[in-house]
C-alpha cells in the first residue's frame, strides 16, 4: 500500500517537474526565435521564414536609419520619464511606508487604479485631454504619459522593497546629533537606494517598451515600438531582431549584475554580523 | 487691511494646531483644483479664481509648516511627500477620465468639424454597445480563455520554483521575467515566425498528420495556425504569463511547508494535501494573477493585429481604429468608458474581498 502510494506521489511530482520545464521552454522559445532570426538572411522584405545564416545584420546593426533614430527617441524619452517618475514615485513610497496617517488607505487604492486600468483607456483618455486643450503631440506628451503610468509602478515597487525597513535607524542618527536631512541622506537613503534603482530600471524598461499608451499620444513622433508597428505592414527587417537582442542582452546583464551585487552585499553584511556575534 | 491680516493669522493659528488636517485638506484641494483646471470644469475668469485659490492653499500650507514648528512639519511631511506625485496623477490620470466621459457624450456638429461639442449624445453608447458588441464579447472571451491558460501553464511553474527551486529560486524567477526585456511587439512578431504557414509547428503537425484534430478543435483553420482566434489567444497567453506566475509564486512561497507535512502525517494523500492546504493558501496569488492577466489582455490590440484576422478584432482594435484613423473620438471614448467601467467593477469586487496588497 505504502509503496503504491509513494509511486503515485512520485509520478505526480514528476508531472509537476515536466509541466514546469515545458512552461519554461514555452517562455523561452520566442526569445530564442528572436535571437535566431537576427542571424537570418531573409529573401524579400519579411524576416519570417528561415533562409540562411549570416552575420551581416550584426555587422551592420544600424543600417535601418529610421529604426535606429526611433530607438534613440525611445531611450531619450525613457531617461527623462524615468528620472521624473522615480523621484515622484519614491516620495510617495516613503510617505506611505514611513508615516501612519489618515487617507493612506485611499491613497493606496488611488495608486493601484492606474495599474489596473487597461492601457488603451489610459492612452485614449489622456489623448482626449490633450486634444481638448490643443496640445501639440510629441516628446512632451509622451513623457507626461509615461511618467503617469510609471509613478504608480515606482511607488508600489519601492514600497514593497522598503517594507520592514527599520526607521529607528534614522532616529538613532538624530539622537547622535545628525539633522533630520543629514540622517536621511547619510543613513536611510543609502540603504533604500538599491530598491529605488531596481524600480527605476524596471520602469525604464516599461517606458522603452510601451506601445499602446504611446501610440495615442505620440503625434508624428516615432518611438522604437511605434516604428516596429508601422513598419511591420511593409517590411520586417532582421535589424529589428538585432536591436531587440542587444536590448535583451544589455538588460539581462544589468539584471544579473544587480543580483550579484546585492548577493555580495548581503554576504558581506552577514559575515560582518557573524564576526560581531 | 491689518484686520484682514490678523484674521488670517488667527485662522492660520487655529489650523496650525491641527497640521494634519491642513496637510490632507491642501492635498485634496490642490488635487481637485488640478482636475478642475485640466478637465476644464471651469473656464476663463473662474479658472483664474481656482488658480488663485490653489496658490492661497499652497501659501497657507507653507505658513503652517513654518509657524507650527517641528511637530507640525512632521505631521505635514507625509502629505508633502505625496503631493507632487498625486497632483501629477490628478492632472494626467483623473482629469483625462473626465475628458473621456465628456467626449463620449459629445457629437460632431458637421462632417469637417474637428472638435465635437458636448450634447448629452447617448447615441455613442448605443453604437458602442450594438455595432461593437462582437468586439466586446471577443475581448472578454479571449482574455478569459487566455487567463485560464496562464493558470494551467503558470501554476506548475510557480509551484516548482517555490517548492523545488532551492537556491536557484531567484535565477528561475529572473528567467520568468526575461521576456519583459525584449520588446512586446517583437515578442508577438516572433510567434509569427513560429506559427507561420511553412513554419516549424505547422510542418510538424502536417508530418504527424494531426491537422485533422487541430482543425476539429478549431485551433487550425484551413491548414493554418496564423491569423486564427487560437493564435490571438496564444499570443495573449504568452505575453501575460509572467503576470500570473509571479503572484502565484509569492503566495506559494509564504506557505509553511510543515502544514503540508502535517496534512500528510494525518494520512492525507499528496493530492488531498494539495487540494485542501496548498491550493486554498495560494488563492490570493491566483486571483491577483487573474486580474493582472485579464485586464491587459482584454484591452490589448497588438496580438489581434499581428496574429489575427479581420474576424478576430478585439475592442482595443476598434477603439484604436475609431480614435486614430476614423477620428471618431466620441464613439471611441464611449467604448473606452464601457471597457473601463466593466474592468473597474471587476477590480472593485476583487479589492473588496482581497484588498490591494497582492496586486503590488
Amino acid at each position: 500500500m505504502s509503496t503504491a502510494f509513494s509511486k503515485r506521489q512520485k509520478a505526480g511530482q514528476r508531472l509537476v517537474n515536466v509541466a514546469a520545464g515545458a512552461a519554461l521552454l514555452y517562455i523561452f522559445v520566442p526569445i530564442f526565435v528572436i535571437v535566431l532570426f537576427s542571424f537570418n538572411e531573409p529573401k524579400g522584405k519579411y524576416n519570417i521564414k528561415w533562409q540562411n545564416f549570416t552575420l551581416d545584420n550584426w555587422a551592420h546593426p544600424f543600417v535601418e536609419k529610421e529604426l535606429t533614430s526611433a530607438l534613440w527617441v525611445s531611450l531619450r524619452i525613457a531617461l527623462i520619464a524615468t528620472l521624473v517618475s522615480t523621484v515622484l514615485g519614491t516620495l510617495i513610497a516613503l510617505s506611505l511606508s514611513r508615516y501612519k496617517f489618515k487617507a493612506s488607505g485611499a491613497v493606496n487604492l488611488f495608486l493601484i487604479l492606474p495599474l489596473t486600468a487597461p492601457e488603451i483607456v489610459l492612452g485614449s483618455s489622456l489623448a482626449t485631454l490633450f486634444l481638448n486643450r490643443s496640445v501639440d503631440f510629441g516628446y512632451v506628451t509622451i513623457i507626461i504619459a509615461h511618467v503617469m503610468f510609471q509613478i504608480s509602478f515606482v511607488a508600489v515597487t519601492v514600497r514593497a522593497r522598503i517594507r520592514g525597513f527599520d526607521w529607528t535607524l534614522e532616529q538613532a542618527a538624530q539622537d547622535l546629533g545628525a539633522t533630520p536631512s543629514r540622517a536621511f541622506w547619510k543613513v536611510t537613503f543609502p540603504l533604500i537606494l538599491p530598491g529605488i534603482m531596481a524600480a527605476a530600471l524596471l520602469s525604464f524598461a516599461l517606458s522603452v517598451d510601451d506601445f499602446i499608451i504611446t501610440f495615442f499620444n505620440a503625434g508624428s513622433l516615432v518611438t522604437f515600438p511605434l516604428q516596429i508597428f508601422g513598419a511591420s505592414r511593409v517590411k520586417i527587417s532582421p535589424q529589428i531582431n538585432v536591436l531587440a537582442s542587444m536590448l535583451l542582452f544589455t538588460s539581462v546583464a544589468l539584471m544579473a549584475g544587480a543580483m550579484v551585487l546585492t548577493r555580495r552585499r548581503e554576504h558581506r553584511h552577514s559575515s560582518v554580523a557573524r564576526k560581531k556575534s | 487691511m491689518t484686520s484682514v491680516v490678523s484674521a488670517g493669522r488667527k485662522w492660520g493659528e487655529s489650523l496650525s494646531s491641527r497640521p494634519e488636517n491642513v496637510g490632507l485638506g491642501v492635498m485634496l484641494g490642490l488635487g481637485l483644483g488640478a482636475v478642475a483646471l485640466a478637465a476644464q470644469w471651469v473656464k476663463g475668469p473662474s479658472a483664474l479664481l481656482v488658480a488663485v485659490a490653489m496658490l492661497a492653499m499652497a501659501i497657507g500650507l507653507i505658513y503652517t509648516a513654518f509657524a507650527g514648528g517641528l511637530e507640525a512639519r512632521k505631521s505635514l511631511a507625509p502629505y508633502g511627500l505625496l503631493k507632487p506625485g498625486i497632483i501629477w496623477l490628478c492632472l494626467f490620470f483623473l482629469a483625462p477620465l473626465w475628458s473621456m466621459v465628456v467626449m463620449s457624450l459629445s457629437s460632431k456638429a458637421g462632417r469637417f468639424d474637428f472638435f465635437p461639442d458636448f450634447t448629452w449624445n447617448f447615441e455613442n453608447y448605443r453604437i458602442a454597445l450594438t455595432k461593437f458588441r462582437p468586439q466586446f464579447i471577443r475581448s472578454f472571451s479571449y482574455a478569459g480563455i487566455a487567463t485560464l491558460l496562464t493558470v494551467v501553464i503558470g501554476y506548475p511553474l510557480a509551484y516548482f520554483i517555490a517548492f523545488r527551486g532551492g537556491k536557484y529560486r531567484n535565477i528561475l524567477l529572473g528567467l520568468v521575467v526575461v521576456p519583459f526585456f525584449t520588446s512586446y511587439l517583437i515578442r508577438t512578431l516572433a510567434w509569427n515566425n513560429i506559427l507561420a504557414d511553412e513554419g516549424p509547428v505547422v510542418s510538424l503537425i502536417n508530418t504527424l498528420h494531426l491537422s485533422g484534430i487541430f482543425e476539429s478543435l478549431d485551433i487550425m483553420q484551413n491548414g493554418k495556425l496564423m491569423n486564427t482566434p487560437a493564435a490571438v489567444i496564444g499570443g495573449l497567453t504568452y505575453n501575460f504569463l509572467p503576470f500570473m506566475v509571479l503572484p502565484i509564486y509569492v503566495s506559494l512561497e509564504k506557505i509553511d511547508v510543515r502544514l503540508v507535512d502535517a496534512a500528510m502525517d494525518l494520512y492525507s494523500s499528496a493530492s488531498q494535501a494539495f487540494r485542501k492546504v496548498v491550493l486554498p493558501l495560494s488563492l490570493p496569488g491566483l486571483f491577483a494573477g487573474g486580474l493582472l492577466v485579464f485586464i491587459p489582455a482584454a484591452g490589448d490590440f497588438v496580438n489581434a493585429q499581428f496574429l489575427g484576422n479581420p474576424q478576430t478584432t478585439m475592442i482595443g482594435n476598434s477603439i484604436q481604429d475609431q480614435f486614430l484613423r476614423q477620428l471618431n473620438y466620441p464613439v471611441a471614448s464611449a467604448m473606452s468608458f464601457v471597457l473601463m467601467i466593466i474592468i473597474t467593477i471587476i477590480v472593485l469586487i476583487y479589492t473588496k474581498f482581497m484588498g490591494t496588497e497582492d496586486l503590488a
